[in-house]
């Protein structure tokens, strides 16, 4: 689809292709999170879901500890720990998890999705959730739906857990008939208030059949089917798009809705396949992307020619390279990524500014090397490296703060802006 | 395979990195797959560490699995040593390593490298976090001491001894060593070595030198001590000093084992909390009915503090050591109470519904369980959180421990004067369900929502792991009960008067129990029950409730 715009996307639709910039790929210690951490936010966003993981204490340690959760009442995700009665026998361990699964619904019955989740243990002693969800969906209780995915750090890194759990939804959602309308699907977790805007301003456009995935509750899974249209809204769900389009829906390829350049390609796609005018288009987003850019205009004084390194953590780091850099002005020194999706972020690729320098995969003891040579003014890193690294006198932003926050949209831009500023005010501000 | 909310302890590497982290030069060679890395954060932003822990972690991955994962060991170790240049070397497996069966310690000796190497056996599906940190020290020290000789010992030497057990990533480990370094240097013995909190490789080989050893938390260094008592002779302290009596008792153990007079210091003993307790404000804190948990040394010392120096009493004692059990058996007998060993957090839940303290002495998941209950609560052990790291000075243990848990177990709850005023003025709209103490400020008081559940899928922006975002509201907050059913369910259907269903009370009796301070309600209703039960009266009227009042004497 052609973008003609008199709003900036200027080569939105035009990749050069990442074969242009300079990638280093790399392999030796990864210091990222598993699958299993997606949960944390997956399982308030389904509210009556629960996460039962299939794991060792190790799991449920990483789960309390990444997650800081105590402070919820009781969370919807818990554990079956493995002990070493289990590892004697398959058998066994398969009696075990049906006698784990019936506690928990006991204790939970308002649960009415329940997903079997596989950790690297499970995965090492070939645990078959997969039969196990079959065999337990509806019956151990009418009504439960039961899913299963793996979110092992042996197969999945941090964000791709929500990857490989929406994947796991696909085949549970209803068939669309070929004759249905057109319809919108939004695929990705995002925060309530993000839905809402995205909702009203495809409203205001004229796309009402809109749906989300996840959606915020188990009954109300969306159809899909040859005239769905689906967007991604988080650049690490390969297996899902993968999956959708087995099923006949047709991927709206755009940006990622972060900053004011890319929320407009994102909605401008939506738009395109939809027959919504220009005019439309324009009035619709017009005072989103005003806003944007005026509560934007005070950040950039703060981040303009600062230099950004980020660590691999959440496959967002792209994007946010391209707003922070074409929008912020800050200077990239290293954008690291746990993987590179090549079509999925094509767009993004291209955006970029020329020669960034991209790294995949990771060595993190090489890679602090070179963080601590370049000493940028700003590094993106996950928890384990953060305060370490502020006592080399570097500056950081956790990474994982970007997954756990509101930032796409028009309106939620300056937040975005505003996680990269604070910790540098906070350094210039301190006194101590 | 056993469902799991929360838990108390670790995986049995944590432990090894636990000790690893404390030493200055060992470096951990961990075989895991990626995402086992999160414990780095344990340290680096629970406990505020300014350098990454010594590990290095092989992080396979599936398709490492087909191939070699012992080569990538192999590559691991090598790099390790070469960047890091360890004067010994840890190598071990987490629990997925652990099936794959690599044989890191055959592994890394193939590799030949020219420092002690220890391979750590830790069954991950077995044990857990303080064992694991317990061999972890073990085999470390043995490894580094077996071969050395008996030191001669020289008459009219300064006493010495080895302060053994502090770590990193340990509830107040650091304030605590302070203070009995302090302790110890009123009493003229000197201190050797500790370890393994801030101690070299050099530092372990000089253990054998002191005199004694002081075990300062028995589930992290017993095994140690004990072996070292059988190698080298070296006797030690088994008296965890928490509290004025325990303190006592290890002043006069160390005197026993070297002499030294301890009498100027007993005499005087430079401690607040005797007074503090006996002045008359304490007057309230007389039989406030406590329930405790955590890991066994630190419940079985905290028992006995509230016992003998607050004067409240034990009504539950419990731990999740189960390798320390007996000591808190042996406690448990001791004040009359059911000994609750358990890791399982629903179960400690459970417990507390049906005992209805008045305050909870435990970890921080009970911290949790009393903010749902409405119920006063002081944090006395580990698993640790962002807030058991305060910035101020805080020991456990020695004198200026005991000044601090008087401060901290008596802040959560209601002073002696407010309590009567919500007795008498029931009524006064100010004094409802949700007045917590007032010192505690109007924040603290504040209900929780009544769907606790709301789906908040992405948090806010201080929503930050490990730092729960009440963390200002302190470690002791006291909410409004979400509910008093708990008294209710937990009514065994024996008490019932009717076995068809739940007691009945009149509407008056109802309302009158309602007078009662939340905080002794459900107990005062359990007790009325129990009552009417026993002498199948029904329904339950004003007069039975006063009438249980008078059994009961409370």
């Amino acid at each position: 689809m052609a973008v003609t715009a008199p709003f900036s996307t200027p080569s939105a639709t035009a990749p050069k292709g990442c074969t242009d910039l300079p990638v280093i790929r790399e392999r030796g210690q990864r210091e990222v999170f598993c699958g299993l951490t997606g949960i944390i936010w997956l399982h308030r966003r389904i509210q009556d879901a629960f996460f039962l993981i299939i794991g060792s204490r190790t799991c449920a340690h990483l789960m309390q500890s990444a997650a800081g959760v105590m402070i919820f009442a009781e969370p919807r995700f818990g554990t079956a720990v493995i002990d070493d009665r289990d590892l004697a026998g398959l058998a066994d361990a398969n009696e075990e998890l049906d006698k784990v699964v019936n506690q928990l619904l006991d204790r939970r019955p308002e649960i009415k999705l329940l997903f079997l989740v596989g950790s690297c243990p499970s995965e090492v002693i070939k645990l078959d959730l997969h039969r196990a969800a079959e065999r337990l969906n509806g019956q151990v209780r009418p009504g439960v739906r039961i899913l299963n995915y793996s979110g092992s750090g042996i197969e999945t890194t941090f964000t791709q857990g929500e990857d490989a759990c929406l994947a796991a939804m696909v085949p549970a959602l209803p068939q669309a008939e070929a004759e249905a309308p057109a319809s919108l699907l939004v695929v990705g977790a995002l925060a309530d208030v993000v839905e809402d805007q995205f909702r009203r301003l495809f409203g205001q456009m004229g796309i009402d059949r809109v749906d989300f995935l996840p959606p915020r509750s188990a009954a109300d899974l969306p159809a899909v089917g040859p005239n769905t249209r689906y967007l991604l809204a988080q650049p690490f769900l390969g297996d899902t798009a993968r999956l959708l389009e087995d099923r006949g829906a047709v991927r709206l390829a755009a940006p990622f809705p972060l900053g004011v350049e890319g929320t407009t390609a994102w909605l401008k796609a939506a738009a395109d396949a939809f027959g919504v005018s220009q005019d439309t288009f324009e009035a619709v987003t017009a005072r989103g992307r005003e806003r944007a850019h005026r509560s934007l205009e005070r950040y950039r004084g703060q981040l303009a020619g600062k230099s950004l390194f980020f660590f691999p953590d959440s496959q967002l780091e792209i994007p946010l390279a391209r707003f922070l850099a074409r929008e912020m002005d800050m200077t990239l020194t290293e954008v690291g990524t746990p993987y590179l999706h090549r079509s999925h972020l094509a767009e993004e690729i291209g955006m970029l500014p020329e020669s960034t320098q991209l790294s995949e995969g990771q060595d993190v003891d090489k890679q602090l090397d070179r963080c601590l040579a370049a000493r940028p003014d700003i590094t993106v890193c996950g928890l384990g490296l953060a305060n370490p690294l502020e006592a080399e006198g570097l500056t950081t932003k956790w990474s994982i703060e970007l997954v756990f926050t509101p930032i796409q949209g028009y309106d939620q831009a300056a937040d975005l802006a505003d996680l990269f500023a604070r910790p540098l005010v906070r350094r210039t501000k301190l006194r101590v | 395979m056993k469902l799991t909310v929360w838990t108390y302890e670790g995986p049995p590497h944590v432990g090894a990195m636990r000790i690893a982290t404390a030493l200055k030069d060992v470096h951990y060679v961990l075989h895991a797959p990626q995402g086992d890395t999160y414990a780095d954060l344990l340290f680096t932003m629970i406990e505020r560490r300014k350098t990454r822990p010594p590990v290095t972690y092989t992080t396979f991955q599936a398709r490492d699995l087909g191939s070699d994962t012992a080569e990538i060991f192999k590559t691991a170790a090598r790099e390790a040593y070469d960047r890091f240049q360890p004067q010994a070397l840890l190598v071990g497996a987490s629990c997925t390593a652990e099936l794959i069966q690599d044989d890191p310690g055959g592994l890394t000796d193939a590799i030949g490298l020219p420092v002690p190497v220890v391979p750590l056996e830790l069954p991950s599906y077995q044990r857990k976090e303080n064992w694991g940190a317990s061999e972890t020290f073990y085999h470390l020290v043995r490894k580094l001491t077996k071969d050395l000789p008996k030191p001669e010992k020289k008459a009219g030497a300064q006493p010495t001894c080895n302060l053994l057990g502090p770590t990193a990533l340990g509830f107040r480990h650091r304030d605590d060593l302070k203070e009995i370094s302090k302790l110890l240097d009123l009493l003229n013995v000197k201190v050797n070595v500790v370890a393994p909190f801030d101690a070299t490789v050099a530092d372990l080989r000089r253990i054998p030198e002191a005199d004694f050893n002081v075990m300062l938390y028995p589930e992290i260094a017993e095994t140690t001590v004990r072996w070292l008592e059988r190698q080298f002779g070296q006797p030690y302290t088994k008296t965890v000093p928490i509290g004025v009596g325990a303190t006592r008792d290890f002043i006069g153990e160390i005197a026993d084992l070297t002499g030294v007079d301890p009498e100027p210091l007993l005499a005087d003993l430079p401690s607040n909390m005797p007074w503090w307790t006996r002045s008359i404000d304490s007057t309230y804190l007389t039989n406030k009915r406590v329930f405790i948990f955590g890991d066994a040394s630190h419940a079985a010392a905290a028992a006995r503090v509230a016992h003998e120096e607050m004067g409240f009493e034990v009504v539950g004692l419990g731990t999740y050591s189960r390798e320390f059990a007996r000591s808190i058996r042996e406690a448990a007998e001791k004040y009359d109470v059911e000994p609750l060993i358990t890791d399982d957090y629903l179960e400690v839940e459970a417990k507390i519904q049906e005992l209805q303290p008045e305050m909870i002495l435990g970890t921080q998941m009970e911290r949790h369980i009393a903010k749902r209950f409405g119920i006063g609560c002081a944090v006395i052990s580990a698993p640790v959180h962002v807030q058991d790291f305060p910035a101020r000075y805080s020991p456990q243990m020695g004198f200026e421990g005991t000044n601090v848990l008087f401060d901290t177990w008596i802040h959560p709850l209601m002073m002696g004067l407010e309590e009567h005023l919500i007795g008498m003025f029931r009524e006064d709209f100010e004094f409802s369900d949700d007045a917590a103490p007032s010192h505690l400020g109007h924040s603290a008081a504040r209900p929780e929502p009544a769907n606790r559940d709301v789906p908040q899928p992405h948090q806010s922006q201080t929503d930050v792991p490990g730092v729960p975002r009440d963390a200002a509201a302190g470690v002791a907050v006291l909410e409004r009960p979400t509910t008093e059913a708990p008294a209710h369910e937990t009514a065994s259907p024996g008490t019932a008067p009717d076995t068809e269903g739940a007691p009945v009370w009149t509407v008056e009796a109802e309302k009158e129990l309602k007078k009662i301070p939340f905080f002794v309600r459900g107990k005062a209703r359990r007790n009325t029950e129990a009552y009417a039960a026993e002498r199948q009266i029904g329904p339950i009227t004003v007069e039975t409730l006063y009438d249980a009042k008078a059994h009961f004497g409370k």
